[in-house]
């Protein structure tokens, strides 16, 4: 009787371990299998393809030419194709920096380092506190100095210069940044039934901008509403660009957030009302921290696209990343090469958006285990 | 009697519609301090709305409610100070789930009451022990049974030092076994001296710790006394009807 309780402990043989696994999901019937062997060959085929094109007949660096820039006839002429990366060597600073003065790129560098480091330490849960919002300050204002310079010995460098991976990074964390806080407060705004005015206002703003695609924002903040302002005073470009990208992405978000708050259960609000809460403690300790885990799966999803948007400032003349690598593959030295340039760029959009959507996975559990048994 | 301790709460011919439902017909009801209050009545009777208009979770539209002296009124500092006066515990517990038991029982001491964090801990694991659950202080609400967040509940109401408990049904989502722990609580709260209005169908509660029993039909009061005289010699049709089918149902 003992004896076979212990053998019980553990499953039949053959119902787990890889081989099992392959059996029940991949095996399962004779049409599974047949789906699994015919996708079987098609990932092959394409995956041998690829590498072959990518790695096995890649040409990795090209003659220079008679004027000094390199000649690129070879990776137009050689059969079987491969992938012509030596494109990307000569152009790679031009696509992360745009046209920041060669010998002072370290600087851009700096700052996409900077940002980095930002991201790292804002991630861990350990680190949300009230010096994190210092940290912030002091290297986003870091950033400003490095990029603009005109202090400290640094050349000014004027914005129409900056351009790439600095320009997409500082878009999408100062739009996130901002808009992400201005989202909350109009979902609570939103919802404030007592305020009739603040309500109607959250609702228009969030209604009109949402109306309207977020390229004619853009051509709105660059052409009309210079019109609007007073004779000498024109900001910049980037920042009307910077505005109109956080406003839009205030109204999604806040729809976002507005569904994490309309989720909760009436009890929570009443029980912080008994308990004698004010209304902002009531949200900010009670409300807004439950809200927010509810809905980050689609908060990230809308980061995720927010990050990815801000690639259409290529139609009001800003030099993003994806607009760099758009005036690289336009020189004629490099014609005929553009899919590695759209892999290179493909490369860091990606690693950007996989790890905010790994992050937010992490953050989902790590707020679930508190919560579960 | 006139020179004792004024009442702590009075409901004055409290009146509530809910769209064109008139929901709290004329509502008059006094309790005095350290008195035990047991409201009962069947379903849609007006007994939530009612106790849920004493700390203004509802707000009422003719008539007076004035609590421990402060008659509730649109004016906020007037809510403030009643609410602090004013714990309550309801059907659903209503803990807060992001946070641990603990905390969910120094939050409103530390940021309403300005207590200082240590000594709100200090108080918390007291009535901790007194609702007989220290040792799950550091646990979640979604870990506990919900016998055990209905104790957390009512300790996360004493831990504001109220001089009022409200309770609505706190043991109507239990199961048997858990009822019998919370409404041992509830009489240990009671045997404190602690003013309690209750609406619970826990008769044996009534007949143990109630000063009175309040029996509601239909939005109105329709008869008040003391619980021996409520049970075994009801006086209108409605309360006897009513009894009788929760006799049954027991
Ligand atoms: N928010 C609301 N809006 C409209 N009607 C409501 C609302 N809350 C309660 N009511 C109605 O008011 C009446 C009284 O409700 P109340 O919750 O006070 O009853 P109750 O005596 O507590 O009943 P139960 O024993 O079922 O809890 C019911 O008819 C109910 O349908
Ligand atoms: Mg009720």
């Amino acid at each position: 009787m003992r004896q076979s309780a212990v053998i019980r402990e553990r499953p039949p043989a053959g119902s787990v371990g890889p081989v099992a696994w392959l059996r029940t999901h991949l095996f399962g019937s004779w049409w599974s299998t047949a789906v699994t062997l015919l996708l079987g060959y098609l990932l092959l085929r394409w995956g041998l393809g690829f590498v072959d094109w990518a790695v096995v007949n890649a040409i990795w660096s090209v003659p220079a030419g008679e004027n000094g820039q390199p000649d690129a006839t070879i990776c137009r002429t050689a059969e079987p194709a491969g992938a012509c990366w030596a494109v990307i060597g000569d152009k790679a600073r031009f696509i992360l920096f745009g046209r920041f003065p060669y010998e002072s790129q370290w600087r851009p560098a700096l700052c996409v380092a900077i940002f980095l480091a930002l991201f790292g330490i804002s991630a861990s849960r350990r680190c949300w506190r009230r010096e994190l919002l210092l940290i912030w300050t002091v290297a986003l204002s870091a950033i400003g100095v490095l990029m603009w310079g005109g202090v400290l010995g640094l050349e000014f460098v004027p914005e129409d210069m900056w351009g790439g991976l600095p320009i997409t990074l500082i878009l999408a964390t100062f739009g996130l940044a901002f808009a992400f806080p201005l989202s909350v407060l109009v979902a609570l705004g939103r919802r404030a039934t007592d305020l009739p005015a603040v309500k109607i206002l959250c609702v228009l703003y969030v209604e009109l901008i949402r109306g309207v695609p977020l390229v004619s924002l853009l051509f709105m903040a660059s052409v009309m509403f210079p019109l609007f302002m007073p004779v000498g005073m024109n900001p910049d470009k980037l920042l009307r660009a910077q505005v109109a990208f956080i406003l839009f992405a205030g109204a999604y978000l806040a729809e976002v957030v507005r569904g994490g708050l309309q989720a909760l259960p009436k009890g929570q609000y009443e029980a912080a009302d008994a308990l004698g809460l004010s209304y902002w403690q009531k949200t900010g300790l009670i409300i807004l921290p439950q809200a927010l885990r509810l809905v980050i799966p689609p908060l990230v999803n809308t980061f995720i696209g927010f990050f990815k948007d801000t690639s259409l400032v290529l139609i009001i003349g800003i030099l993003d990343l994806l607009t760099a690598g758009k005036v690289a593959m336009a020189d004629p030295v490099w014609q005929g090469v553009g899919t590695e340039i759209y892999l290179f760029l493909g490369a860091i959009y990606f690693a950007f958006c996989f790890a905010m959507s790994k992050y937010s996975r992490r953050l989902e559990r790590s707020f679930g285990r508190a919560r579960n048994r | 009697m006139s020179e004792a301790a004024p009442p702590a709460i009075v409901l004055d011919k409290v009146n509530k519609w809910y769209g064109s439902m008139h929901v709290l017909r004329d509502v008059s009801l006094t309790v005095q301090a350290r008195e035990r209050v047991v409201v009962c009545g069947p379903s849609g009777s007006g007994k939530s709305t009612m106790i849920r208009c004493i700390n203004r979770l509802e707000s009422h539209q003719e008539g007076r409610i004035v609590v421990d002296g402060t008659e509730l009124t649109d004016d906020l500092r007037a809510l403030d100070t009643i609410r602090r006066e004013v714990g309550m515990v309801f059907q659903s517990f209503n803990l807060f789930p992001h946070l641990t038991v603990l905390e969910n029982c120094t939050l409103a001491p530390v940021w309403v009451r300005k207590t200082p964090r240590a000594e709100a801990e200090e108080r918390a694991m007291d009535y901790l022990r007194r609702v007989r659950i220290p040792e799950q202080a550091h646990k979640f609400p979604g870990q506990l049974s919900g016998g055990q967040q209905q104790r957390v509940a009512i300790a996360r109401a004493l831990c504001m030092q109220p001089k009022i408990m409200l309770f609505d049904e706190p043991t109507s989502a239990l199961d048997p076994e858990m009822i019998k722990e919370v409404l041992e609580t509830m009489i240990e709260l009671a045997e404190t001296g602690m003013t309690m209005v209750c609406v619970t169908h826990e008769m044996g509660f009534a007949r143990r710790v109630a000063d009175r029993v309040v029996f509601m039909d239909r939005g109105e009061i329709v008869e008040s006394n003391s619980p021996h005289e409520m049970f075994e010699n009801p006086k209108t049709e409605r309360l006897k009807l009513f009894l009788s089918q929760i006799l049954r149902g027991h």
